[in-house]
């Protein structure tokens, strides 16, 4: 039956298949222009910020590996990487060797939310994406409290550029000045007017390589046998639960440090606010790249966040071109965010019941084939 | 290695909670040599295959009796891992493969080998990395020693639905240590040269010295294979035979013969040649999970009791869901002259056609609401019964009185065991349950009523209420009922006329008069 499709009909299974890309680059084809950016100054933009975001999005595919879909709950490991960066700027540790510190204190907070997390998610099989969704927002809770009322009572905190003058909790922002972008600038690159951030780049390299190598092995094979199907997994002897808790430890320990590379690049944290958005942004772009709740690869992180930053930059100065308001774009960029998610979630519910209509069909055109055999009798 | 058989089965016994299900089970099972295992749906062949393969329902509901021998040593398998290291693999019936995963990887899945890496000496080894060219190897044997190819590098989701058997078997055939497979109706899905392609393959194990247990509602091919033959009935080994000294109609006869009652039954049968039809079918097919309806032509006459019987999986229960619209269906269905739209539960409602479930508990009752609401709703919703007007119609008031009164008359009439009408119907038992289903589809007074496996699960006496209920209602009120269920002598004792499923088609229609084996045959007839 493949084969005697059309080109059209391929075409539009094409086009259906990846709607959501089709259509942010259809609009970054038109915004692009109207917001007079030059090509330089976009492109210096887009690396940039491709740096700051990659490692954080790669998070995300471990999980959906594992069938348990988008990861909401990476926002706790983001957590982690803030409270890490809070003590070492506490400690006055500043550029290579504070990013560094900060990165082996985050671990051990981050898997202790990614078992608190993961636990939790075993629980709720089948529904992961909402549990781990009120999770986070859960753990902000525990977060605030920890930050805003422990640290400086409890907490050793002493640095008063951290400290809220009351005597505790943690200022609203915490200035990263001193080891602002350091990464970014250590073995950084010029080419034609444009500053390729070569470590970052590196890092996030080196953690592709993970990530394809990881696919390959026993683990790795594992967890997508307990992605694709729990029951048949745990009848070949695998630890359906253990396999599921390990992917969730991972993810959460790589968004710590994603979110480590993502705050040296920024120069601060917005103590309250920095990762609550984090979640929302990184799962958005990676569906803007394509991926769907059972399936994401490396191609989709690139594409969606060159795609979803590209209209992210362009949308602000479009909108103000089209409407002389620039606070237009600005609502534009957070409204393809959620409408992104909804999408995708949409069309995953959609897929898997065309899929379980496909027996009913091919009952249908036996059942066809019987009567046109009779009337040829 | 002594002469003792590779598999020895003592007086095996076993009970689910006072209802024995296996009794005396005597098997002897050599080296290399085929058994072929039939008997009707319930007769206690799976219970039998799960005590063997230690699996976990058969401890959690208080173990079974009688011994288990391998090679003339006693073991007891606690869990299906310990009988796979003992080497004995069995292929159930339904898939048990990861849909993404070629068949290499399904085969060899969670025994994959791997090579050690640094990484994994730290990390310990399920960071060891796959090994692609070994896993090929190794699953390339396995299907050699099974003798049909199939392509090891498709994925399970792309493969014809036989090839997804035949990568089950090459998996149970990877293990080293396999030397008993069990294969619990593996021919139930592949075509015709496939099912040929199977047999080979089981005469190829054979001749490797597994021994294999083969169940099939398909009794040629158990003549055609197999060494001896075990036919169970009611939970006990009716017969034992060399395979050579058995034809299909003794095994047939065997399977579905019940020793007395047999001539009790059929009296009531009448013969309706003049009737009506007043439902017919055409070309149904139902997309219903496990009872899939192929295509059925099917004439139902006016005010009989037509019986609907068949093995199970076959799609008996598949028709009254299609046509009452619970699962997808296609095809045309008649009443009266008028279509009935299908995939539409509410217009069959409508159209004046009740449904008593098979689900008594998920689609047939509100457990937590009372007997009264039970009985009254459906005609409540459906046909604006026992509901007054007040305020000229404006509001409509439900009419406690009038639904109380039809409840008590059919608590009455159905002697249906409650402390009142008030109570909830999860408190009821199951037989008393199954009563209050067929008074609600009573109290909505169809023209034409389904019902569905109405005696599953309930005790002999209630058995007899349910049935004489159905029969009363069908005489006093001339409605005609059809009635699926996988009780022969049940369908024979009520029914006029009993319709046989096989194959997810309607393998023939016969008077309820006709004799046991002559349906038994039909039943085993497309067998698919």
């Amino acid at each position: 039956m493949e084969e005697n499709k059309g080109f059209g009909a391929k075409a539009l299974e094409f086009v259906r298949n990846n709607i959501v890309p089709i259509l942010f680059i259809l609009i970054c084809a038109f915004c692009i222009p109207l917001s007079g950016f030059s090509p330089a100054y976009l492109i210096n933009e887009i690396v940039t910020r491709m740096g700051r975001n990659i490692f954080l999005i790669l998070c995300l595919l471990i999980p959906i590996m594992a069938g348990m879909g988008l990861n909401f709950a990476m926002t706790l490991g983001a957590m982690a990487g803030e409270i890490a960066l809070i003590f070492v700027s506490d400690w006055q540790i500043w550029g290579i060797p504070g990013v560094v510190l900060a990165m082996i204190l985050q671990i051990p907070f981050s898997i202790l939310l990614g078992l608190l997390c993961g636990s939790i998610l075993n629980h709720s099989k089948g529904r992961e994406m909402i549990t781990s969704y009120i999770i986070s927002f859960f753990m902000t809770g525990v977060y605030q409290l920890v930050v805003l009322y422990m640290m400086g009572s409890i907490i050793p905190i002493k640095h008063f550029s951290v400290k809220l003058p009351r005597g505790y909790g943690i200022r609203n922002t915490v200035s990263l000045l001193n080891m602002r972008q350091c990464l970014d600038n250590l073995l950084a690159v010029n080419i034609g007017g444009v500053k390729v951030p070569v470590l970052t780049f590196l890092i996030i390299g080196v953690l592709c390589l993970f990530i394809l190598w990881f696919r390959k092995t026993k683990l790795g094979q594992d967890m997508r046998a307990v992605g694709q199907d729990m029951e048949v997994a745990r009848d070949a002897g695998i630890n359906v639960e253990r396999t599921r808790l390990i992917s969730i430890v991972i993810s959460t320990v790589m968004a710590g440090f994603g979110m480590i590379i993502y705050l040296q690049n920024m120069g601060n944290i917005s103590t309250y606010s920095s990762h609550s958005q984090i979640g929302m942004f990184c799962i958005a772009a990676l569906l803007v790249g394509g991926a769907s709740v059972d399936k994401a690869s490396i191609g989709n992180v690139f594409l969606g966040v060159i795609l979803f930053h590209t209209m992210f930059i362009v949308a602000p100065k479009a909108g103000a071109a089209i409407t002389g308001d620039s606070m237009i774009g600005e609502y534009f960029r957070v409204f393809c965010s959620y409408g992104v998610i909804t999408i995708a979630l949409v069309m995953y519910e959609t897929k898997k019941r065309r899929n379980k209509s496909r027996t009913a069909q091919e009952l249908a055109r036996a059942a066809a084939e019987e009567a046109a055999k009779e009337a040829a009798k | 290695m002594s002469n003792a058989p590779l598999l020895e089965m003592r007086n095996i016994r076993k009970d689910f909670f006072g209802n024995q299900v296996l009794e005396d089970i005597n098997l002897t099972l050599h080296e290399g040599e085929v058994l072929g295992l039939c008997g009707e749906n319930g007769a206690g062949k799976s219970t039998l295959m799960k005590i063997l393969f230690g699996m976990d329902v058969i401890r959690e509901t208080g173990g079974y009796g009688g011994d288990i021998l391998i090679n003339g040593e006693k073991v007891e398998f606690a869990t299906p891992f310990d009988a796979l290291a003992a080497g004995i693999g069995m292929v159930h019936q339904e898939f048990s493969l990861i849909p993404g995963f070629t068949a290499t990887e399904n085969i060899l899945l969670n025994r994959e080998p791997t090579k050690h890496s640094v990484l994994s000496e730290v990390f310990g080894s399920r960071l060891d990395t796959l090994n692609n060219r070994e896993m090929a190897s190794r699953s390339d044997t396995a299907i050699e020693k099974m003798g049909v190819r199939i392509d090891a590098d498709m994925t399970i989701n792309s493969m014809p639905v036989g090839h997804k058997q035949f990568t089950e078997i090459a998996r149970e055939l990877s293990k080293e240590q396999l030397r008993l497979l069990i294969l619990d109706e593996p021919t139930a899905v592949l075509t015709e040269k496939e099912a040929e392609a199977l047999l080979e393959s089981i005469r190829g194990m054979s001749k490797r010295g597994i021994a294999i247990i083969f169940i099939t509602h398909r009794l040629h091919e158990i003549l055609s294979v197999c060494g001896k033959v075990v036919v169970m009935r009611d939970g006990h080994v009716v017969s034992d035979v060399p395979a050579a000294d058995t034809t299909v109609e003794e095994i047939t006869r065997q399977m579905v013969g019940r020793s007395v009652e047999t001539g009790a039954a059929a009296q009531e049968a009448r013969s309706l040649d003049g009737a009506r039809t007043i439902m017919s079918i055409r070309k149904l097919w139902v997309d219903m999970p496990g009872e899939l309806v192929r295509c059925v032509d099917l004439d139902v006459r006016e005010g009989e009791i037509l019986g609907i019987g068949g093995l199970a999986g076959q799609g008996k229960l598949g028709i009254p869901n299609g046509i009452m619209g619970l699962y997808e269906a296609g095809g045309s269905v008649t009443l009266d002259g008028k279509d009935i739209p299908l995939n539409s539960p509410r217009k069959c409602l409508d159209a004046s056609l009740a449904f008593v479930s098979e689900d008594r508990r998920g689609v047939g009752l509100l457990l937590d609401e009372s007997l009264e609401w039970n009985v009254a709703f459906p005609a409540m919703q459906v046909q604006n019964k026992f509901l007054k007007p007040l305020l000229g119609g404006l509001v409509k008031w439900r009419d406690e009185k009038a639904i109380r009164a039809v409840t008590e008359k059919y608590v009455e009439e159905l002697a249906i065991k409650c402390t009142g009408t008030r109570q909830k119907a999860k408190e009821l038992s199951g037989g008393n349950q199954q009563k209050i289903c067929l008074a609600k589809a009573f109290a909505l007074e169809p023209k034409f009523l389904f019902v569905s496996e109405p005696t599953r699960g309930i005790d002999v006496g209630a058995k007899a209420l349910v049935l004489e209920a159905l029969r009363k209602f069908n005489r006093e009120s001339g409605v005609t009922v059809v009635m699926i269920s996988s009780e022969l002598e049940e369908l024979r004792s009520v029914c006029d006329r009993i319709a046989i499923v096989s194959g997810g088609r309607i393998s023939g229609v016969l008077p309820a008069s006709a004799s046991s084996e002559e349906l038994g045959m039909l039943m085993v007839s497309q067998v698919v």
